[in-house]
């Protein structure tokens, strides 16, 4: 078990690259702390299995380092760096038995088979497959496929990190939320750090304590699940993270006051230095309700989600989503949107600019 | 309720008739050839299974049969491995990867009977590029038309040239088919190359590799054109394999009743080797 520091690393595919957009990551500092969960969250095509293979050894950067426990390992093959990876498709040798596929990784290390045979058993108990150990991998369902091959990173005993590639994608729906919260039920137990790669915010968010967003090679923010809900740091964390995502919306800053069109919008605090670029509102539907007066706009759109109903308001050309419980307006009806003050954010050029007001501020 | 209906039998039709145009019939005038005697002019004779008993009884048969088994033997031991440790070291991605397969493909795209007259010239021990290098630069004898030794070589080596492409294509085929997560995995796992081959690759080639050692295994225990053409069966009858020997029988000697129980017996063993090799290899999958 390690910490993992990522140091000014940089990575790209291209032999001579020269713009920032020659980059598949851009530089990256980070700490994944020991013994910690965490999610790598972005969409397909952001770099997080660029980054994941880098931890892994599997891909060399093109600068920077990676120290495990301080230990410069950027040049360590991935053998030696006593890490485990669990593949998008389940990887498994389909010729040997559960047992031998399990054993395979301590064999290959030269470990006794009393050894081997007493890691194995602790394993196949705690992934629940001790019944099938005897039988072919290669006749197995895909969840048992993926527990084997999760199990040949765990079974040794000196792993740093468990990383894992969008493990879920060819499991079944029904058996994806079994398999997330063994997961999570494996990482309370043995403690080691776990890197979870994924596009679904539900995976991620489950699953891990912290949670790194990326977006075209670059890590836009670093939080717990909560944290990325409630103050994302950039309109593409609000977007991505949340069903639906963070309403966005254009507006003027006139003497520290935003204004969409003709309506001032009372923002969570005050505003970071000087806000010069392009400036939005940011607010969750969760967080906008509909009143007597606020923002006019018109329903264009009601969707009935289970618990509650999504309201989709037109208001200047501007799209506007409201999460309301109980009975929604008529399509076509005009409404006024609330936007909840503490919940109300600015962000210039995309990253937040706001911060909360203290209690003595928010009084007045 | 299912419809029953008779007419898609007309849909089977055609492939019955070319069947039987060009497998049953064709047969069956061999086994009608096989139990009787004929002196021409469709005078025929009931002979009963004399002709099988005098063939398998015969000890020219048996030479021909056990030079076939050890020529096809030869060339599978060689060609297998040296099939899949070409396959393996071929490119997998990039600009040399066309040119491997098509290098690799040329010898399959030459006819028969040509690659066997290229190879007697080539091998000719007076004005062949080898043959003349064997003898008279390094001084090698080294005669296909006198030591039989140095025929087999020869035919062995033709046919190694001619067919390995087969198996490293397919074998190639197999090795592209395996997503790069396995060798990531192996890598993590700590496995040796010789790892790699044996749990990774070699289980991923099986199926080709079956299909590769079935076809290689029926031609060339049926091969004709290119022995024929590069040594005609000898020195004397030392590289007369089974199917030069059953054409010497059938055109030469005109014996036609011997040749068509030859060429049951041949075909039955073709069949029944064919079926072992397919049981063997594949009983693993099955349970």
């Amino acid at each position: 078990m390690a910490k993992i520091t990522l140091s000014k690393l940089r990575h790209s595919y291209m032999p001579a690259p020269k713009s920032p957009s020659d980059y598949a990551l851009k530089e990256i500092d980070l700490d994944w702390s020991d013994g910690g969960a965490y999610a790598l969250l972005g969409p397909s095509g952001c770099g997080k299995s660029t980054l994941l293979n880098i931890i892994s050894g599997l891909l060399v950067p093109s600068e920077g380092q990676i120290l495990f426990d301080g230990q410069d390992v950027t040049a360590l093959p991935p053998d030696q760096r006593n890490i485990a990876q669990v593949f998008q498709f389940p990887v498994i040798y389909d010729t040997m038995t559960v047992y031998d596929n399990l054993a395979f990784p301590l064999r290959n290390r030269g470990r006794d088979e009393t050894t081997v045979r007493a890691r194995v058993m602790a394993i196949a108990e705690m992934l629940e497959v001790t019944e099938m150990l005897d039988q072919k991998a290669a006749g197995l369902s895909p969840d048992n496929k993926q527990k084997i091959s999760m199990g040949r990173g765990l079974v040794r005993e000196d792993v740093n990190v468990v990383m894992f590639d969008e493990p879920l994608t060819v499991i079944d729906p029904h058996l994806k939320w079994k398999l997330r919260s063994k997961l999570k039920e494996l990482h309370q137990r043995v403690k080691a750090t776990m890197i979870y790669v994924t596009h679904d915010q539900t995976e991620a968010l489950t699953f891990a304590d912290q949670v790194v967003v990326m977006q075209d090679g670059e890590v836009v923010q670093i939080g717990t699940p909560v944290e990325l809900f409630e103050r994302p740091a950039h309109t593409f964390v609000g977007h991505f993270i949340g069903s639906p995502g963070m309403n966005i919306l254009p507006c003027d800053l006139q003497a520290g006051v935003a204004r969409f069109g003709a309506h001032a919008i009372a923002l969570e605090g005050p505003i970071r230095g000087e806000a010069v670029g392009r400036t939005e509102v940011g607010i969750r539907p969760e967080f906008v309700a509909l009143a007597d007066k606020g923002l006019p706009a018109t329903v264009t759109k009601i969707s009935d989600v289970g618990r509650h109903t999504v309201v989709e308001c037109n208001t200047d050309g501007c799209k506007i989503n409201a999460v309301i419980d109980g009975s929604a307006p008529e399509k076509g009806a005009s409404v006024h949107l609330d936007f909840r003050r503490d919940q109300t954010r600015l962000y210039v050029d995309g990253w937040l600019a706001t911060d909360p007001s203290t209690p003595a501020e928010a009084a007045s | 309720m299912k419809t029953e209906n008779q007419k898609a039998w007309f849909f089977v039709l055609p492939v019955l008739v070319l069947v039987a145009f060009n497998a049953l019939i064709p047969m069956m005038t061999v086994v009608n050839y096989s139990v009787q005697e004929t002196f021409g002019d469709n005078v025929f004779f009931w002979q009963g299974l004399d002709w099988f008993e005098q063939i398998l009884r015969s000890e020219r048969f048996h030479a021909a049969l056990g030079r076939q088994f050890l020529f096809t033997f030869l060339i599978l031991i060689i060609e297998v491995p040296l099939g899949i440790i070409i396959a393996l070291s071929m490119p997998r991605k990039g600009f040399w990867v066309p040119v491997c397969l098509v290098t690799m493909a040329l010898p399959m795209l030459i006819p028969w009977n040509v690659v066997g007259a290229m190879w007697n010239i080539f091998t000719l021990p007076d004005i062949g590029l080898l043959g003349y290098f064997l003898n008279h630069v390094l001084g090698i004898s080294y005669d296909m038309t006198q030591n039989p030794l140095a025929a087999w070589v020869t035919i062995v080596t033709m046919d190694v040239w001619h067919w390995t492409s087969l198996v490293v294509l397919l074998s190639y085929a197999g090795l592209v088919s395996i997503p790069d997560a396995y060798y990531q995995a192996a890598k993590i796992d700590g496995a040796s190359n010789w790892a790699v081959f044996r749990f990774i690759q070699l289980p991923k080639m099986k199926t080709v590799l079956t299909i590769a050692i079935l076809l290689r295994f029926m031609d060339s225990f049926n091969i004709y054109t290119e022995p024929f053409v590069l040594t005609g069966g000898g020195p004397g009858n030392s590289t007369t394999l089974l199917s030069i020997d059953l054409v010497k029988i059938a055109l030469g000697q005109f014996d036609l009743g011997p040749a068509a129980a030859m060429s049951l017996i041949y075909f039955a063993i073709t069949l029944l080797v064919s079926w072992l090799f397919y049981t063997l290899m594949t009983k693993d999958d099955l349970n």
